[in-house]
């Protein structure tokens, strides 16, 4: 294993040090290090650029068992880390669904495996993300994945007595339950956010209350039962809302907002491409300012990319017959810096926390979105926010291409990811 | 203009182009030899991938007065109920040198989508996409409309018509409401609350739900196709009650105003949005309608291709 000095970069504070990586951990900090052995070190030269704990990613699909044509846990991986991702969780809805020990054990393998980040595997809240009866919750809590976020992402759990009941059980092991916010019956057949750009398109109407409605019932069940929910990708403004309400009540509720729902409005489906097709739907104008805000005021916890890779054909067709979702761990960095902190909505410090200790915390991952201190694995990325870059989809790491960025001109640019003192991109 | 995608494609300008354009194709229909060379060799295709034996034949009729060559391409027996991509039609018709592609397609955005893509370069006609447009249905409704109401010249200006019926799921309603606003009529929308869509107050209308208000002040009604399947959805009790509060029926028909006039894109559900003795009678235009859809696609073929053409190099000069 290799030594290494980070060299010239600053730390989210700002402030100018150092780092000697050794051993797959931080050594020593400084201004300037005195490790006697410097020499053999290679030198990672990090002037202009920030040194940041790596990012976690609460919210991927990895599409490994089943989709290996479009992502694999290792190609995946790849693209975390072009990212600047060293943890990604993979949600559950793969072929077979991971809804056993056997499955998330072998995602959890896999992702060692690759060896380029930690891989941690979701598990389904229901047998077949089919919101009938339970998985097996505490087999894949207790198996060497060590579950604890459980999500039927893709599905919501819509039956309330269905989720009640997750969320009571998995009080036992200090899990948490990640809800994909969507009333099915509310939004049967539902193409794009429901309003004044649908109306004019035609296309199916997917209403913000279909969503906010089961954000205010999981988090008045979750007061209830006195556990913990995670709301998957918030995209409206009502839902900020209802969560804000909900923290302030002391409901054990956190929540995540995408990249894309920050940047991007339902105006894009104008053009009918459906690479622009996502579930949720983006929104509108206002929502997307009010998830901005949330993010800034921390009433939204974390950002987390919900890449969900498809095949070309699945994106190169009509736009009601195409796949919902978009790729998205190699732009996250970039389009949080255009729209948090170019916009001085945020600070370094707070994009720290949103996209690396929040999430870990939520997950329980106790080896990652640590502070970069003496003794802690050197998880970490550096990124240099004066560059920039444009988004080529012929060129990212993941094997789909179905980037909605594409042809963007973005700034801040990922220099180097290190997992566990590994340099896993650079 | 290469396509017609949407209404929102025209100008008040190349809309009253169609519109006159039209008036002399009407010449040609009404002649015994309904035929003009001016599309000889050119190749159109009729690529319907959902049933309408109406608009099919409508488009066809037009296409072959104009002295075209045309393919129909329907979804039945055709490759596409096996499976194959729209991208893979497109380019086989492509390959077949379709110089213009009629589609009906039943996912909004189909033909802007096949337009928008490198897969053929032929004209694209939008003949019915989704609950999305359907922007020919609009310019023979509008020319209708001028015949009867306009001296069949000059716009819509000072008209009001009103649009009674499934407003949400209904293209011929989208293009309408913008055709006949850019030609200057004012539009009135008469449905339930739930047949309208979510946004609808952005649009350039009045909104009511009370057919019976609306009737005496308006110089057109035209009532829309409601699907029975609909009640399934929550959308009305039954049909009874529908056609109580939206239905056009006979004590309805005294309302209107002189001179006033019924039209029906088809097809018709007889004794659910009209009866019989509503659309068989005086004021009723719907038959005409379609002869004038005929006059209008040879209008809107005519001048995307026999433009087209002039603007092209010749090979020999």
């Amino acid at each position: 294993m290799s030594n290494y000095l980070i060299k010239g970069g600053a730390l989210a504070d700002g402030s100018k040090r150092d780092l000697y990586i050794a051993d797959g951990l931080i050594v020593e900090k400084g201004s300037a290090i005195t490790h006697p052995a410097i020499a053999s070190a290679i030198v990672i030269d990090a002037s202009n650029s920030l040194v940041l704990p790596g990012f976690v990613d609460l919210h991927t699909h990895l599409r490994e068992p089943g989709r290996e044509d479009t992502e694999t846990v290792l190609s995946g991986s790849r693209s975390g880390a072009a990212g600047g991702f060293t943890a990604l969780s993979a949600m559950a809805n793969t072929s077979p669904v991971a809804d056993t020990a056997g499955v998330v054990e072998q995602v959890f393998r896999l992702g060692q495996e690759a060896g380029l980040c930690d891989v941690f595997p979701i598990g389904a809240v229901t047998q077949g993300l089919l919101g009938k009866s339970l998985s097996e919750i505490g087999a894949m809590a207790q198996s060497a994945a060590r579950v604890r976020v459980f999500s039927d992402d893709g599905n919501c759990v819509a039956d309330p007595m269905v989720m009640r009941r997750a969320l009571e059980y998995i009080k036992q092991f200090d899990g948490v339950i990640a809800q994909h916010a969507q009333d099915p019956d509310l939004t049967q057949g539902a193409q794009m956010n429901e309003g004044i750009v649908s109306s004019r398109l035609g296309l199916r109407g997917w209403p913000a209350v279909a969503e906010e409605a089961i954000i205010a019932r999981d988090v008045l069940l979750a007061d209830h039962v006195q556990s913990r929910i995670h709301i998957c990708h918030l995209t409206t403004a009502g839902g900020v809302e209802i969560v804000r309400w909900a923290k302030a009540r002391g409901i054990q509720v956190t929540a995540e907002v995408t990249p894309h729902h920050l940047l991007l409005t339902d105006d894009e489906a104008i053009s009918y491409n459906p690479v622009y097709k996502v579930n949720p739907p983006l929104r509108t104008q206002a929502d997307v300012m009010a998830l901005r805000e949330g993010l800034a005021d921390g009433t939204i916890d974390i950002v987390s990319t919900d890449h969900a890779p498809h095949p070309t054909e699945s994106k190169e067709c009509e736009w009601q017959e195409a796949a919902f979702g978009m790729i998205g761990l190699e732009t996250a960095f970039s389009i949080v810096q255009a729209t948090m902190i170019d916009s001085g909505l945020m600070t370094w410090t707070d994009l720290v926390n949103r996209m690396s200790i929040a999430p870990a915390k939520i997950g329980k991952y106790e080896k990652q979105g640590l502070d970069l201190m003496v003794g802690s694995p050197a998880n970490l990325t550096i990124v240099n926010p004066s560059l920039s870059w444009r988004v080529d989809r012929d060129l990212v790491k993941s094997r789909s291409r179905n980037t909605p960025f594409h042809g963007l001109e973005l700034p801040g640019v990922v220099i180097a990811t290190m997992f566990n003192g590994n340099v896993t991109h650079g | 203009m290469k396509h017609l995608l949407s209404i929102a494609d025209l100008t008040p300008t190349s809309a009253m182009s169609i519109l006159d354009t039209a008036q002399e194709m009407s010449r040609v229909s009404a002649s015994s030899v309904k035929k003009l060379p001016t599309l000889r060799g050119r190749t159109i295709v009729n690529l319907f991938l959902e049933d309408s034996t109406r608009t099919r034949i409508s488009f066809e009729a037009a296409a072959k007065r104009l002295s075209a060559d045309v393919i129909n391409f329907s979804a039945k027996g055709s490759s596409v109920s096996k499976g194959e991509s729209l991208k893979d039609t497109a380019q086989t018709l492509q390959a077949m040198g379709a110089d213009a592609v009629i589609i009906r397609h039943s996912a909004s955005g189909a033909a802007q989508w096949l337009a928008d893509s490198e897969w053929m370069s032929g004209s694209v006609i939008n003949a019915g996409d989704g609950t999305h447009e359907h922007p020919t249905q609009a310019l023979l409704d509008a020319f209708t409309i001028r015949k009867h109401l306009g001296g069949g010249t000059g716009d819509l200006r000072g008209l009001q018509v009103a649009i009674v019926g499934d407003i949400l799921h209904s293209r011929v309603a989208r293009s309408n409401v913008q055709l006949l606003t850019l030609l200057g009529a004012q539009v009135i929308l008469v449905a339930p609350p739930t047949l309208l869509p979510v946004g609808v107050e952005s649009w350039p209308v009045q909104i009511s739900y009370d057919l019976d208000a609306v009737l005496p002040i308006v110089d057109a009604v035209m009532m829309l196709r409601v699907q029975l399947e609909r009640m399934n959805d929550f959308f009305f009790p039954n049909p009874r009650e529908y056609s109580h509060f939206f239905g056009l029926n006979r004590d309805r028909l005294r309302t209107l105003k002189s001179g006033a006039i019924i039209m029906h894109p088809g097809p018709m559900n007889r004794g659910l949005e009209i009866t019989a003795d509503c659309a068989d009678s005086a004021r009723s235009v719907i038959v005409e309608q379609v002869t004038n859809g005929v006059s209008v696609r040879m209008a809107v073929l005519y001048l995307l291709l026999a433009g087209l053409q002039e603007e092209e190099p010749s090979v020999n000069s």
